[in-house]
């Protein structure tokens, strides 16, 4: 089969759709109270004031409606109580993957994670459910000061920096989800690149879910440093299980002046997973921070992923790519939120609807009063490639003021009859038009992402359209 | 049982104030009566809006207010009006002040026996029963407003009535005036046109405050119905004083290879509320929809639209300009529905905001529901100033700065107003909406 020499992971979903039996010596049991916040908290051996922002958080988690009179109503088709929400074979990750349990090195070595740790990457963290199983960083990176751990251990050993920004880009009481994830987190990564390192090759993070009615809820705090530049790419995969799984990230960056941060993220849960994940930087003056999304699994994916552009002249990005198939609705977007002067932003996203999928845009672009000299140019375009796809746009775009410009535009087609005619006409079947003519609509986005998983979401695409034409 | 209060929901429109006005109707048919009780009722049962409302997204609801209202003013003299006319010659119009008639000139004697009507819709009502109960206020309110839609129905006391049989052509458009007079005057105009087949007809509507420094509630809608094939061109200047609360509300209905367009004009009134429903409702129905606003001081425009394609090969083409002044505020919330059936749709929305100000506040929602695929649909959405490559262009052939920002002003203007075929309308709107950019 193609997927076996697949060189990377977390693109095709046959290929994360195993599961080995593991057992946990620490499991926070099912369903959500007080008990299982402090559970966590005490296993993690937190300090006194993390147990209480959790607690106060588990509040407003509570507080909060569900956001149903905007969102889709599925949203209430998630059981808290039938959820477990922390489940670990203990809290210190692995530097080697020699030291690494053999199931859960069994999951990641099928994978790819080590073999591309090797060939492309200057740091590596591997999530399974709760914790980290395994976290390096290349030695040589380590040197540079750049810090690359899990949140926990980043709370632990570095909370003079972790303080001074977690929760400050995106608050508990955000929404809901980022209640929810305030209140049970662990996990995710925590970076800091020092004033003036420019990071060369990408740090990655591999999410993996292997649990059944399982939630993972990792959280993720990025600083760069004054001129420090980094990409960090993000996968992750779980099983196809009967029951529907949660994943409620929260990732906040913080790029200071003149820095440079590249998220990229190439989501393939199973298609029973609930994806609702809030995502946010702050872009200090001449800062840049760039999204490059991509979302092809789940059953449900809200997220918008967002640039609060602070300082001036700060720039904010994001390339959205998202394909929805039989039972799935990508409801996607970008916020831009303006708050200096001469800040400029861009969002192109692109979807395709395949079968009787959704997918969704839905964006913000804020620029307030008495600011001059803003930008933002917002580009979706929507493909339905059969006849009962669906797609939906929801810009919400608010200009004060004379001296800024915003441009939007839209477009909802499908593949044009001409040109699969043309292609047909050269020899090709008319899965093989589609494939070329959807990644032709995606090309220009797709060659933004590093060279491995462009390539690999090309041969995706192939597979995706082979059973949606006739 | 309702726990709060019906007074509390309902403002100046209470149980008496209803009744006072069903008092003035009584003569009515007996199913127009039950359909206003039955309106009430569900005006005073609905809530105010709320924040979290997203047909309510950006509107400023803190000034929605229903109190210190007259539902039932008091009759207005027409010869104590100042009263501007259309400006088309031999033009047929009906001139209603405070919710009745009081001057009306019959269509050009050459229509004569051509079996349009037009006339008052109290004597439709009593005439034409069955076609005002066919087409006044059939469809629902999509967009929001189905409280102050319910008040509208519930206190809707005299309006406009034009019927063009099958295969007529009113060669001339008519004018259809309200006027609001007195302090805290409330209105309900309404303008029902129904083209049946292969009919043609050119409506002009206008909606004016008496004196400039009254506070009115305005809270009128539109029906316009084109049977197959039929064309209708609807154009309302709404002009309500500067201290004026408006609700406008417009239903199309566009038949087989119909088509419809609707020119909104949107210069008075202290905050309003403007939203336009069109069905597309058979193969080749088509829907213009445009509107142009001028803001000022601290207005706020809050216009809401929907184009639903309810049939394959139907098209639709949305473009709402809005120049803001001063503090003044526009919000722009559009939606294009296309159901799984009607393929082959065509449908485009466009929102421009030509900012003047830099305390002007302009926000956008353009959005799409798409559930066919072999569709085009497209829409955009721009903020910005004036163009400086345009504006440099102008001036360096010699004309001064205040002068190309006005022609440059006016351009954006007449890319709707174009769109106006008849040209003494064409002019008249064009006067008055220069008229209203100045001041």
């Amino acid at each position: 089969m193609a997927a076996e020499n697949n060189p990377v992971a977390g693109i095709d979903q046959t290929k994360g759709d195993f599961q080995y039996k593991v057992d946990y010596a620490f499991d926070a049991g099912t369903g959500l109270n007080e008990d299982t916040v402090r559970y966590i908290s005490s296993v993690k051996k937190e300090e006194p004031w993390l147990l209480d922002f959790r607690l106060k958080a588990l509040k407003t988690f509570r507080d909060k409606p569900m956001p149903t009179h905007w969102a889709t109503k599925d949203l209430e088709n998630i059981d808290f109580d039938k959820i477990r929400y922390y489940l670990s074979q203990g809290q210190k990750p692995k530097r080697t993957w020699d030291e690494v349990p053999d199931d859960i090195k069994k999951t990641f070595e099928r994978l790819g994670i080590p073999e591309q740790e090797r060939k492309f990457l200057a740091g590596v963290e591997a999530q399974f459910d709760s914790e980290a199983a395994y976290s390096n960083i290349k030695e040589i990176v380590a040197k540079q000061g750049v810090i690359f751990v899990n949140s926990t251990e980043g709370l632990r050993e570095h909370p003079e920096i972790f303080k001074k920004f977690f929760g400050k880009v995106i608050p508990t009481g955000d929404n809901k989800f980022s209640a929810l994830n305030s209140a049970v987190f662990s996990g995710g990564s925590f970076i800091y690149v020092p004033p003036g390192v420019k990071v060369a090759q990408p740090l990655q993070a591999y999410f993996r879910i292997n649990a059944e009615n399982f939630g993972q809820f990792e959280r993720t705090l990025i600083i760069a440093d004054e001129g420090a530049e980094v990409v960090y790419m993000e996968g992750c995969t779980a099983p196809k299980f009967s029951t529907s799984t949660l994943h409620s990230a929260v990732v906040e960056l913080v790029a200071l002046k003149g820095a440079k941060i590249q998220y990229i993220t190439v989501q393939n849960w199973a298609n029973n997973v609930f994806n609702l994940v809030t995502k946010r930087g702050i872009a200090h003056e001449d800062a840049e921070i760039k999204w490059i999304d991509c979302n092809i699994g789940s059953r449900l994916t809200m997220k918008y992923p967002g640039v609060v552009l602070k300082g001036e002249r700060a720039r904010g990005e994001v390339l959205s790519i998202a394909l929805a198939n039989d039972g799935q609705h990508q409801d996607t977007g970008a916020k831009m939120i303006h708050a200096a002067n001469n800040t400029t932003s861009n969002i192109i996203a692109k979807s395709i609807s395949v079968g009787q999928g959704r997918s969704t845009y839905r964006g913000v672009v804020h620029i307030p009063k008495h600011l001059k000299g803003c930008k933002n140019n917002t580009e979706c375009d929507a493909l339905l490639i059969n006849t009962n796809s669906r797609t939906d746009t929801y810009p919400a775009i608010s200009v004060r003021g004379d001296k800024n410009a915003t441009q939007h535009e839209a477009s909802v087609s499908k593949v044009s009859e001409d040109m699969i005619f043309y292609m047909q006409s050269r020899g090709l079947t008319e899965a093989q038009a589609m494939s070329l003519a959807v990644n032709g609509f995606i090309n220009d986005l797709a060659r933004e992402f590093p060279m491995e998983y462009s390539v690999e979401l090309k041969r995706l695409i192939d597979l995706e359209m082979e059973g949606s034409v006739g | 049982m309702s726990v709060t209060s019906p007074t509390s929901l309902a403002g100046s429109f209470t149980q008496e104030a209803f009744n006072a006005h069903l008092a003035r109707v009584s003569h009515l048919p007996a199913w127009w009566l039950d359909r206003k009780r039955a309106a009430y009722a569900r005006f005073v049962a609905a809530p105010m809006p709320k924040r979290t409302n997203e047909g309510w997204r950006f509107s400023n609801l803190a000034t929605l207010t229903l109190d210190g209202f007259n539902a039932t003013p008091a009759a207005i003299r027409f010869d104590q009006m100042a009263h501007r006319e259309l400006g088309v010659k031999g033009a047929g119009h009906l001139v209603f002040a405070n919710n009745r008639l009081v001057s009306s000139q019959a269509l050009d004697a050459s229509t004569a026996g051509s079996g349009i009507i037009f006339d008052t819709l109290q004597n439709a009502l009593l005439k034409h029963g069955d076609l005002v109960k066919a087409h006044l206020l059939a469809q629902p309110s999509k967009l929001g407003s189905d409280k102050f839609a319910a008040l509208h129905e519930a206190f809707l006391e005299d309006g406009a009535f034009i019927y063009v049989p099958r295969g007529v052509t009113a060669t001339m458009p008519v004018g259809v005036f309200h006027y609001a007079s007195g302090a805290g005057t409330a209105v309900f105009p309404h303008t029902l046109v129904i083209a049946e087949d292969n009919a043609k007809v050119t409506i002009a509507d206008f909606f004016r405050s008496e004196k400039a420094k009254e506070a009115h509630f305005a809270c009128g809608g539109n029906d316009l119905y084109a049977g197959h094939g039929a064309q209708v061109t609807y154009v309302a200047m709404q002009d309500w004083s500067r201290e004026t609360l408006s609700f406008q509300f417009n239903a199309t209905v566009a038949r087989r290879d119909a088509k419809v367009l609707s020119l909104n004009l949107h210069a008075g009134a202290r905050q309003a509320r403007h939203e336009s429903f069109s069905q597309l409702a058979a193969p080749g129905a088509h829907s213009e929809m445009l509107a142009l606003t001028v803001a000022h001081g601290t207005q706020e425009f809050d216009q809401r639209t929907l184009q639903l394609h309810q049939a394959p090969n139907t098209t639709s083409n949305l473009l709402y300009k809005n120049a803001l002044l001063d503090q003044s505020k526009t919000i722009f919330s559009g939606l294009i529905v296309v159901d799984p059936d009607a393929q082959k749709t065509d449908a485009y929305q466009s929102n421009r905001n030509l900012m003047l100000s830099d305390e002007a506040e302009a926000n956008s929602l353009p959005g799409l529901e798409i559930q066919a695929n072999d569709v085009r649909c497209t829409h955009g959405a721009t903020s910005a100033r004036i163009d400086r490559e345009q504006e440099f262009y102008l001036e360096s052939r010699g004309i001064g700065a205040v002068q190309a920002q006005e022609l440059l002003v006016f351009g954006f203007f007449e890319e709707v107003l174009g769109k106006i075929e008849h040209q003494e309308l064409h002019d008249t709107l064009t006067d008055i909406i220069r008229e209203k950019f100045k001041t």
